[in-house]
């Protein structure tokens, strides 16, 4: 687990406590109370603190002695001075002997967000050196299951690249977990106290991705009722996972390029200048490269997202990881349907290794699902698997290929009669003829 | 696996079929059987004169203090505005890991905005806000996957920009809470 962010609010008043402490706890923090600073002191013997939010006004030793005490303790440590009397000079005089900020009680909910960001962004820089230094172990990792060589060279990768600010390119055949290991570099880079944000870009129509990209303003189009904060924009300090991007649109591509370059932004129908500091992994189950050579991807584009590229090998290459892989989908599934563990046949195991998964791990999860689903409860027995009922090949190809495919057949099928056809794929003829158009199908 | 229980203490003079709709989704979000009854409190115990306000840490300890041996997860709804000594206004908070929870409807509506009054979308905010709190009485903690109804929200438009439902880690850690 990563280690949380910790907080020690000092406050004489014990509902001002109880209000912060439950608000950050709340929040992730790992939270705790002192209701004077002499109190607060003796906590600071033996535990550390990353931010110490205090009262100014209180019985005995008051805020800006603590604050004192606390930099000749620990000099890193990030102090807040809260206060219900806000004066310039008491202001200034704190942040003279190192506070961090200065804010007014009660603070707007915005604004102590906006506090505790700055904060941990301050710890977050201040270890970012020392953990560029450190030879690290990989957090977050729990999900990716396997042992395999090939596994342990791609977590190596993983390793290497997390602590960089470089942009990743994560490919690999489709169900291989792509985006698990983006979440992976993510919770091993310095931005991991911030926001992991994935868009699905093939999921989106180019209009639809560009709003959910940059957001967009109140009444920019039918239907903006409000205002809207983009990807981008939510990614600020942290990592933006762009997945299937070979399905971006070119007038996105260029877009995008923009934004890679500039980290700034407008949003939809918007004309204020936004910037964002984050970090994009990328994953697409295409060959970009070969993408670029038709003249489908930019190659500005290419070279500006391909700084790193890890490659997920597909299950078929590390047979070996199959048996803790199966207890890892048996152990989630029964969980998730509230059933007693169950176990699997040894027969069963063999007929899950003899197998080449072209849906790769997805393929072998729905198939654990649907086992424990159809069992018996006890344990999954072969007749359970759907394997042995030559379950339709699932095919690697994409989504444009198999309907080019499909549609090419149809018409074949109707020799080309264009309502005929229509009727049969349930389009109307103009949706079949742009189909033509795009796939640039010809009668054979 | 025995049903979980998840009362809602109606505090706010709220309409029983918007309670149901509430109920439908909280109920099925947390595979509880989701009950609601009215609930009768004299507020101005919790008014805070100088902030024109409720104290939602006083709310939240009677509401708790209410429940007495009530089975389950409680929350109240209430309709008026309530804050915390540090913030200028919540719109509800909980105990994590607790039993009690409450929600305030008051800042949930278009019409405080100037906006022309919606009841579909008070309904979607009032469900996140409900599932929301109730999702740390369940020990789950703000989330950061956009879309998690586990968001921290600070103004409507934040709570407009998620769904109502938990994200599969947060549904997940859910599941785990209620079984435990």
């Amino acid at each position: 687990m990563n280690k949380k962010i910790s907080l020690l609010i000092v406050d004489d008043e014990e509902s001002v406590r109880d209000s912060l402490y439950n608000w950050f706890i709340e929040d992730g923090f790992a939270a705790g109370c002192a209701e004077s600073a002499g109190a607060a002191l003796s906590m600071l013997e033996n535990n550390h603190f990353d931010i110490i939010l205090t009262d100014i006004k209180m019985p005995g030793m008051d805020g800006l002695e603590l604050l004192k005490r606390i930099k000749t303790i620990r000099k890193e440590t990030i102090v807040i001075i809260m206060t219900a009397f806000a004066t310039v000079d008491t202001a200034v005089q704190a942040l003279k002997d190192g506070a961090f900020d200065y804010v007014t009680k009660p603070f707007d909910p915005d604004d102590l967000s906006h506090l505790i960001r700055n904060a941990s962004r301050q710890i977050m820089l201040s270890q970012e050196n020392e953990q560029l230094r450190q030879h690290l172990s990989l957090e977050h990792v729990e999900d990716i299951i396997g042992n395999s060589e090939t596994i342990r060279e791609v977590l190596h990768e993983v390793q290497q690249v997390a602590a960089s600010n470089a942009s990743v390119i994560i490919t690999g055949e489709s169900g291989t977990g792509k985006e698990l290991f983006a979440k992976a570099i993510h919770a091993n880079s310095p931005r991991r106290y911030f926001p992991l944000v994935s868009v699905h870009c093939g999921a989106l129509s180019e209009s639809l991705l560009e709003s959910e990209l940059f957001g967009h303003e109140k009444g920019a189009f039918t239907g903006a009722v409000y205002n809207r904060k983009g990807r981008f924009e939510m990614a600020d300090n942290g990592t933006i996972f762009l997945d299937e991007i070979a399905t971006i649109s070119m007038k996105m591509q260029i877009e995008l390029l923009r934004v890679l370059e500039t980290k700034n932004f407008i949003r939809v129908g918007g004309n204020k200048l936004i910037s964002s500091d984050f970090r994009v992994i990328c994953a697409t189950n295409r060959d970009l490269k070969q993408l670029v050579e038709e003249g489908r991807f930019r190659e500005d584009l290419y070279y500006r997202l391909n700084v790193v590229n890890i490659r997920i090998p597909p299950l078929r290459n590390r047979m070996e990881d199959i048996p803790e892989l199966v207890q890892h989908f048996i152990k989630k599934y029964c969980l998730a349907m509230s059933r007693n563990l169950v176990g699997i046949e040894a027969a069963a195991l063999l007929k899950l290794q003899e197998y080449d998964y072209p849906g790769n791990v997805r393929e072998l999860e729905n198939m654990i699902e649907r086992a424990i689903v159809v069992g018996n409860g006890k344990e999954i027995r072969v007749k359970d698997l759907p394997l042995q009922k030559e379950i339709a090949t699932i095919s690697s190809e994409s989504l444009e290929d198999l309907e080019k495919k499909h549609v090419l057949s149809i018409l074949n099928k109707y020799d080309w009669n264009i309502s005929r056809a229509a009727k049969a794929l349930q389009v109307d003829r103009v949706t079949l003829y742009n189909k033509i158009k795009k796939y640039d199908l010809k009668q054979g | 696996m025995t049903q979980k229980k998840i009362t809602l203490f109606n505090f706010g003079h709220f309409d029983n079929d918007l309670l149901s709709e509430v109920g439908a989704v909280a109920g099925k979000e947390f595979d509880a059987v989701f009950t609601f009854r009215k609930e009768y409190v004299d507020l101005s115990e919790f008014f805070d004169s100088s902030r024109k306000q409720y104290n939602g840490n006083k709310l939240l300890a009677f509401v708790d203090q209410r429940a007495g041996f009530e089975q389950g997860k409680l929350i109240g709804l209430f309709s008026v505005d309530i804050f915390i000594p540090i913030l200028t206004y919540i719109y509800g908070q909980a105990y994590l890991n607790g039993k009690s929870a409450i929600a305030s409807a008051h800042r949930l509506s278009n019409e405080r905005y100037g906006l022309a009054r919606d009841e579909k979308v008070f309904l979607s905010r009032l469900i996140k806000e409900v599932n929301h709190e109730l999702g740390h009485c369940y020990g789950l903690i703000h989330c950061h996957t956009p879309g998690c109804v586990m968001q921290s929200s600070t103004y409507v438009e934040d709570i407009d920009q998620k769904n109502m439902h938990f994200c599969d880690s947060c549904l997940l850690l859910v599941r785990n809470a209620r079984d435990s």
